[in-house]
C-alpha cells in the first residue's frame, strides 16, 4: 500500500493532489507503525507527518502555484542510477538478521535489556519509550529542541525578508528623491 | 536464507528508491521535498522493523505480557520525525523565497535565468 501511494505521488502532476496523497501516505505509515508495535511513533507520525507537514505543504502551494511543468514521463539516466543503488542495498540486506525474530542482536544488547527491566522502578513510568525519551536520553531531546529552534529561526528569517522586501521598495522610492 | 525474513527490508528499499528517484529526476522543488519525505519515511520504517519481535507487544510495561518490542529505535525515530518536519519547513520556506526571487520553482527554468 505504501509503495502504491508513493508511486502515485511520483506520477501526479498537480501539486495540490500530491500534498493530499502525501497526507494519506503519512497516515498509512502510521498504521504500519502501529502494526509493528511502535504506538508512540505512530501517533507522532499521524499528528506531525500527516497534520503539520500537509498544512505546511498547502501553505507553500498557495504561494508558489500548484501546477507542475509537463516533462518527459520516464527519465532513464536517474532511473538507472536508482535501480543500481537499490540492487546494491538489497545485496546489503542479505546480511541483516531476519525480520521479527527475538534472537536478533539488537534485542539482546545490554542497553535494551536494562531499559525493559529496570526503567519501571528507576523512573516509575510504565511506558518505556517515554522514560527513555525523557529520562535516559533527556539530553538528546534537548538537542532535538535546539534543532527545532534553529529551524524556526531560519524559517522566520527567510519569511520576514520576504515581507519586508516589497515594503522597502515602496519606502525606498520617496527617500531616494 | 529465507526471503520472507527480508521482504520487509526490500519494501523499505523500494520506497527509499522511489523517494530518491523523485529527488534526482523531478525538477519541481516542492515535489523534491515530497520525495525527501518519502525517503525519510522509508528510513523510519526500516528502524521500526528492526525493533519488532513477532508476537511481542508495544513497550508499555504490563503484568500480562513478558515480551516487548525494542523501545530504543522508537525513541530515535520519534526524534527523527520531529527533526524531519523542521527540515521540511525550512525547505518549503526556501522554496517560497526562490519563487519570490525567480518567479518559478522549476529547476531548469531557474538555471536558464542564472545563465
Amino acid at each position: 500500500m505504501l509503495v502504491i501511494t508513493a508511486l502515485i505521488v511520483v506520477r501526479l502532476e498537480n501539486l495540490f493532489t500530491v500534498a493530499m496523497v502525501t497526507g494519506i501516505y503519512s497516515l498509512l505509515s502510521a498504521v504500519f507503525f502501529t502494526l509493528l508495535d511502535a504506538v508512540d511513533v505512530a501517533f507522532t507520525e499521524a499528528a506531525v507527518g500527516a497534520g503539520i507537514s500537509t498544512v505546511l505543504m498547502l501553505g507553500t502551494l498557495s504561494l508558489v502555484g500548484h501546477q507542475q511543468k509537463k516533462r518527459k514521463t520516464v527519465q532513464w539516466f536517474p532511473l538507472t542510477i536508482v535501480t543500481i543503488t537499490g540492487l546494491l542495498l538489497m545485496y546489503g540486506t542479505l546480511d541483516i538478521p531476519p525480520f521479527g525474530e527475538g534472537g536478533n542482536p539488537i534485542h539482546g544488547h545490554a542497553t535494551t535489556v536494562h531499559y525493559l527491566e529496570e526503567s519501571s522502578h528507576e523512573t516509575g513510568m510504565p511506558n518505556v519509550v517515554t522514560s527513555v525519551l525523557a529520562s535516559y536520553r533527556g539530553y538528546d531531546t534537548m538537542g532535538e529542541t535546539t534543532v527545532i529552534f534553529t529551524a524556526m529561526v531560519g524559517v522566520l528569517l527567510l519569511m520576514s525578508g520576504r515581507k519586508r522586501k516589497p515594503s522597502k521598495d515602496v519606502e525606498g522610492d520617496p527617500s531616494g528623491r | 536464507m529465507n526471503a520472507m525474513g527480508l521482504l520487509n527490508y526490500w519494501f523499505v528499499i523500494v520506497l527509499m528508491m522511489i523517494g530518491f528517484y523523485v529527488l534526482i529526476a523531478q525538477g519541481n522543488l516542492v515535489k523534491k521535498i515530497v520525495g525527501l519525505n518519502i525517503f525519510q519515511t522509508s528510513v523510519f520504517v526500516f528502524y521500526i522493523s528492526m525493533g519488532k519481535i513477532t508476537g511481542a507487544t508495544a513497550p508499555i510495561l504490563d503484568s500480562d505480557w513478558s515480551v516487548y518490542s525494542n523501545p530504543l529505535p522508537h525513541v530515535l525515530i520519534l526524534t527523527a520525525i520531529v527533526v524531519g518536519v523542521a527540515t521540511t519547513a525550512l525547505g518549503l520556506s526556501l522554496t517560497v523565497r526562490i519563487h519570490e526571487a525567480y518567479g518559478s520553482v522549476e529547476e531548469d527554468e531557474i538555471n536558464e535565468m542564472d545563465e
